[in-house]
């Protein structure tokens, strides 16, 4: 950010018209306004059976917790309506998701004081870490209903998490659990070169940024 | 250097900060109506995986940023330039630029490359299958680039689904490769019409194709998919109905934007 600005000879940019000066502010450095929801993902789309499905709170908490569809299902819902950003570049305002909070998650379980940060997991293996303080007071939940529909396969259905303050990879698809741990240990994408935390609005997209 | 730099230095290779630089267009190529190859020098060049990609930033007078990320077209064991290919796309704010603005001789920003699952590397002796829609061919074309430029012995099969035969982007590279015979093999499938005399197959990719095409290669293949959303969703469930472990399928998805 501190050396002199590079200009591109004859770019005048779109600056997403369409978005509105009102929501331009809510549009995160070098991201861009979608209407679509492009889908990415690093192999085939895992495919559980309801009657199959379970989702696990477990690691440093005093009793594991699980939850079959069911259950799942009578837990308290709510829904929410928030900004996502992919580290792709695209950004989709309005979106709308009905889910149960994690903060509802882990009333269910005791924390050990000593967990800092968790993994989500994922059917067909994905992992993401994040601190635990990114995902209570209201600002992350397991969704399973997107635009007032069951959440489809390739967007991350049965269940997803969506941690929406921060780059979509953190909002693991297929979820199938949150670990709690002491440490912060990188996920499956953060292995590979992208940042530990992701914030969009600092532009945390690869390691070092 | 101590040992424990070393170490570390060997142990956390991602963590190397990715710098933005400043890149001139050395030369520009159309391959289809739509879609154009750029090749760009870096003055910090360093080899890339076949399969990944670079960020592209423009900045206006003003400041005013925009990004996009496009995959590597080239080989690694080019020295110090990249091909990027670009698809012109409807009111692509970036594409447009690229297309309608970019001369040789302009300077652009970039910072790569990136991306360290979706790539191969020659010395892998596995089977390789790629299957391909539309410009999803580009991150494939560098493997199978790569793979010719290292003398890769391992068998590799290739198939590239296009709309029609003018959509089809490096059809001459593509036949040449095919032409070497040094295992590499090349099928396309066109949708929506094939001229006279064509010789592949002309509908969409399916089971029946994936099979035909694939199966030869036998149960160790490693499969690398790159196109549009349906297409990378209906071939990655079509291979692991097949049998092959989705551990070994490897999938690279352009949504319906991505200009």
């Amino acid at each position: 950010m501190s050396e002199p600005r590079f200009v591109s000879r004859g770019f005048v940019g779109r600056r997403d018209t369409e978005v509105g000066p009102d929501r331009a502010d809510r549009v995160p450095p070098g991201q861009y306004v979608t209407r679509d929801f492009p889908v990415l993902s690093a192999g085939p789309t895992p495919r559980t059976r309801l009657e199959d499905w379970t989702f696990t709170v477990e690691g440093l908490v005093r009793e594991p917790m699980t939850w079959t569809w069911d259950r799942f299902q009578a837990l308290p819902r709510r829904s929410w309506t928030v900004d996502i950003s992919c580290v792709t570049k695209w950004t989709k305002l309005d979106t709308i998701w009905e889910g149960v909070s994690v903060d509802t998650l882990l009333e269910h379980v005791e924390l050990d004081p000593r967990a800092g940060y968790l993994t989500a997991f994922s059917y067909g293996g994905y992992t993401t870490n994040l601190p635990l303080p990114d995902v209570v007071d209201g600002q992350a939940f397991v969704a399973d209903t997107y635009d007032g529909k069951p959440l489809a396969p390739e967007h991350g259905g049965p269940a997803r998490l969506v941690v929406p303050h921060l780059y979509f990879w953190k909002s693991a698809k297929w979820v199938k659990g949150l670990r709690l741990m002491e440490s912060d240990r990188p996920g499956f994408w953060e292995s590979l070169g992208y940042h530990i935390r992701g914030d969009p609005w600092k532009e945390e997209r690869y390691s070092g940024d | 250097m101590t040992l424990a730099r070393r170490l570390a230095d060997a142990v956390t290779p991602a963590r190397r900060t990715l710098e933005w630089q400043i890149a001139t267009v050395k030369a520009f190529a159309p391959e289809t109506a739509r879609a154009r190859t750029f090749t760009l020098e870096l003055p910090k060049w360093r080899p890339h995986r076949a399969g990944q990609h670079y960020d592209v930033r423009l900045t206006a007078a003003d400041g005013y940023q925009a990004q996009r990320s496009y995959s590597i077209a080239s080989e690694p064991e080019r020295v110090g330039e990249i091909d990027l290919t670009v698809e012109l796309i409807p009111d692509g704010e970036v594409s447009s630029y690229m297309h309608g603005v970019l001369e040789p001789g302009d300077r652009i920003e970039v910072r790569g490359p990136i991306g360290g699952y979706f790539v191969w590397q020659a010395s892998q002796p596995e089977p390789l299958g790629l299957v391909a829609g539309g410009s999803g061919v580009v991150p494939l074309m560098a493997m199978l680039r790569h793979r010719a430029a290292a003398a890769g012995r391992q068998p590799a099969r290739l198939l590239y689904s296009s709309r029609t035969v003018d959509d089809v982007i490096y059809g001459a590279g593509l036949a040449r490769l095919h032409a070497a015979r040094d295992g590499a093999e090349v099928f396309q499938t066109l949708t929506r019409g094939a001229p006279e005399g064509w010789a592949g197959f002309t509908r969409r990719i399916d089971a029946q194709m994936l099979r035909e095409v694939f199966a030869p290669l036998g149960s160790d293949v490693r499969i690398f998919v790159c196109g549009p959303t349906l297409l990378v969703e209906s071939v990655a469930d079509a291979l692991v109905a097949m049998g092959v472990p989705a551990e070994r399928i490897k999938t690279e998805r352009f949504g319906p934007t991505g200009s």
